[in-house]
């Protein structure tokens, strides 16, 4: 294996010092996800600026997509609310842009699917969201095959690119997938899609130590944690555990039969999160 | 600019056709899509699956079916001399057959054990689980819940032949939301299923197999007309909702310049109409990226997926196969489109004149020989793929027409 597979090639951004922070706290970090702008602007500011307090050590933010098909229901319905909500790629870098007023540390990775970044323009969108304060990607449908559309662009840009890696990346696969790959390895636990089931946590440690074995990369793990213990176990090996359909699934708990916000459902959620980080804090305890 | 010497060498070894096609799926797929092409590149090569392939189009599906001269059509508009290639003859009513022999018995040579499909009009679901009850294999059909309300008679078929129907309640619940949730589903079955994806569409080489397998059509017009008039035909039409039926009717003579080629895509209210009455996504839509593959989409601004209508469920897709997108911007291949009335008005005219009830979307195809044949010479030979049987769609057009039955 050669030595820049395992080097990030963007090594001063924000992503790598919270991981080098959290490395020198001796804990993994909590990585949460949220859709932007759901059920509307407000709420999704709300959330997004009420997270690094609650104990989210970075933050994933959804992208809404009329047809992510690589995500289960609740993350499905959180975007078709955010679409209905008026969320858009540039209103999403707004959200974005509002947060960076208030945290210049935690660190955004945008997730979601290729096309609305195409239609918006490769070369325009990199500028804008690296201008707003993103600072990584995570596009679901965009495997290695594709690395000229975006990952390239991206890398060149100075904004990250987080791969993900799957229980099907085999070790033929492996190298190939963590090339280009900035930031950190997501590992998604399962084959399957998002808030489904979860993975055995011996599955969980096998992989994570067989990442290791291929990069210095910090590595994240998710897909179907639900719970702070859920969490806990994860943030026992991975470098950091990510919680995206939980929460979703707590803010669509907290609207009204028409869609609103009932009141205290932003309090309730970042209530979740707390706990959620609580779990990842006191794993290695 | 550079002209191709052959517009047939496509896609490349990414899968692309010029700028379109590509593999834009989440890597969970990626090592099972490389399996399907390596397993595919060795079965075309591989005598005995060629053989088994034709021993069941012949003995199973009914092939070759005829090119049928439809003389009282042709009497009655007046011009071109017009042929039906008889798709709506093969077993199971359309050509949607001939693509799940071949993909059915490629998933048997990879070793898998369960079948899954989407379906819009219900044609691509039956064709599915019918080869799953002669390969005795479990299958699943993903299919939305308001095309299940419009294609019962399909959706009954499809449960008689074995079949589990799952419907979609997600997004707009129509053909989009079916293939998202058959991606879903393989996602999460990754080691024993094979996805039968029934349009020229999706990831390579997803469009290249569904070509090939339907290039039989092609094939057999060109000997066919042959023997007829001791020529090749001048132009071919056939309707394109993702475009399997066109692909396989226009791809082996893509290099005779002298043949002219009409896709043609649902017009639905009219292109004009606005954004969301009609499902021509070359006509009405732009370039992007869904069910991985860059294609002509019909989107909004923000690059949101839109949802077509039409009056033909097979049809209202919001994408279209990524070779036609190419052969599109090359202009080897002319895309019209025709409207809900005329494809109305087509369908009507087909049974009373030729006695055969066509498929909705075979109509809109019909509907542009309507258009054209008018104004072509007596000794102009043109071919409709006639791409599908009406029997599943009587209901439908009753109520469009204003009867209760």
């Amino acid at each position: 294996m050669s030595a820049d597979l395992s080097a990030d090639p963007i090594s001063d951004g924000r992503i790598a010092r919270r991981f080098a922070s959290l490395k020198a706290e001796g804990r993994a970090g909590l990585i949460t996800f949220i859709t932007a702008g759901d059920p509307d602007a407000a709420t999704g500011q709300a959330l997004l600026d009420g997270l690094p307090a609650a104990g989210a050590d970075l933050i994933e933010l959804g992208m809404p997509f009329t047809d992510p098909m690589a995500d289960g229901p609740a993350i499905q319905a959180s975007s078709l609310r955010a679409l209905a909500g008026g969320m858009s790629v540039r209103r999403t870098l707004e959200l974005v842009r509002g947060f960076r007023t208030k945290d210049a540390d935690t660190p955004i990775i945008l997730m979601g699917y290729y096309n609305p970044i195409d239609s918006y323009g490769v070369d325009r969108f990199l500028a804008d969201a690296k201008a707003a304060g993103v600072d990584g990607l995570i596009v679901v449908d965009l495997p290695p095959e594709e690395d000229d559309e975006l990952c390239i662009p991206a890398l060149k840009a100075g904004v990250s690119f987080v791969r993900l890696t799957t229980p099907t990346t085999d070790d033929q696969r492996l190298p190939a997938v963590l090339t280009n790959n900035s930031g950190f390895i997501y590992y998604v636990s399962i084959a399957g899609i998002t808030g489904t089931a979860s993975a055995a946590n011996t599955a969980v440690d096998a992989a994570v130590a067989r990442l290791k074995r291929h990069t210095a990369l910090p590595v994240a793990v998710g897909f179907g944690i639900k719970t702070p213990a859920q969490a806990a176990e994860v943030a026992r090996v991975a470098d950091a555990a990510v919680v995206g359909s939980a929460i979703v699934t707590r803010l669509a708990d907290g609207l009204d039969a028409g869609g609103k916000v009932r009141p205290g459902t932003v309090e309730d959620v970042l209530g979740f999160v707390r706990e959620l980080a609580g779990g990842v804090r006191g794993a290695r305890g | 600019m550079t002209i191709p010497n052959s517009y047939r060498s496509g896609p490349d070894e990414r899968g692309h056709f010029g700028v379109y096609g590509g593999r834009f799926v989440a890597e969970t797929l990626m090592p099972l899509i490389l399996d399907v092409e390596k397993a595919y590149r060795e079965a075309r090569a591989d005598p005995a699956f060629e053989g088994e392939m034709r021993q069941q189009l012949k003995q199973y599906v009914g092939r070759p079916n005829p090119l049928y001269y439809a003389e009282r059509l042709t009497q009655h508009l007046g011009g071109a001399k017009i042929y039906f290639k008889r798709e709506e003859l093969n077993h199971t009513g359309a050509h949607k057959i001939n693509n799940c022999i071949g993909q059915i018995l490629l998933a048997r040579r990879m070793g898998k054990t369960r079948i899954i499909a989407e379906t819009g009009a219900g044609q691509h679901g039956v064709a599915t689980a019918t080869v799953c009850a002669l390969y005795d294999m479990p299958c699943v059909i993903y299919m939305g819940e308001t095309d299940i309300a419009r294609q019962a008679p399909n959706v009954f078929r499809m449960k008689l032949l074995g079949a589990e129907v799952r419907a979609v309640t997600s997004g707009a619940k129509t053909l989009k939301d079916a293939m998202n949730e058959a991606l879903r589903d393989w996602v999460t079955n990754v080691a024993d299923t094979f996805y039968i994806i029934g349009t020229a569409a999706g990831p390579h080489p997803y469009p290249t197999i569904v070509r090939d397998f339907q290039s039989i059509i092609g094939d057999e017009v060109r000997s066919q007309m042959q023997e007829l008039e001791g020529r090749l035909p001048d132009s071919l039409i056939a309707c394109v909702g993702g475009g399997s039926n066109a692909i396989g009717l226009f791809h082996p003579f893509l290099d005779e310049p002298t043949v002219k080629m009409v896709g043609v895509e649902a017009a639905g209210r009219g292109i004009d109409k606005g954004p969301l009455d009609h499902a021509a996504s070359i006509n009405g839509g732009r370039p992007g990226v869904l069910h991985g593959n860059r294609t002509y989409l019909l989107q909004d601004e923000d690059g949101q997926i839109l949802e077509g209508h039409s009056i033909s469920a097979g049809l209202d897709y919001p994408g279209v196969g990524p070779e036609h997108s190419w052969l599109h911007d090359s202009g080897r291949v002319e895309y019209s489109a025709a409207t809900d009335a005329e494809a109305l008005e087509a369908f009507q005219l087909c049974a009373r004149t030729e006695g055969i009830i066509p498929a909705l979307e075979s109509a809109h195809g019909l509907a542009e020989v309507i258009k054209r044949a008018p104004t072509l010479p007596k000794d102009h030979l043109m071919v409709l793929c006639l791409s599908g049987r009406g029997d599943k769609d009587i209901f439908s057009v009753a109520q469009h027409l204003g009867v209760s039955l």
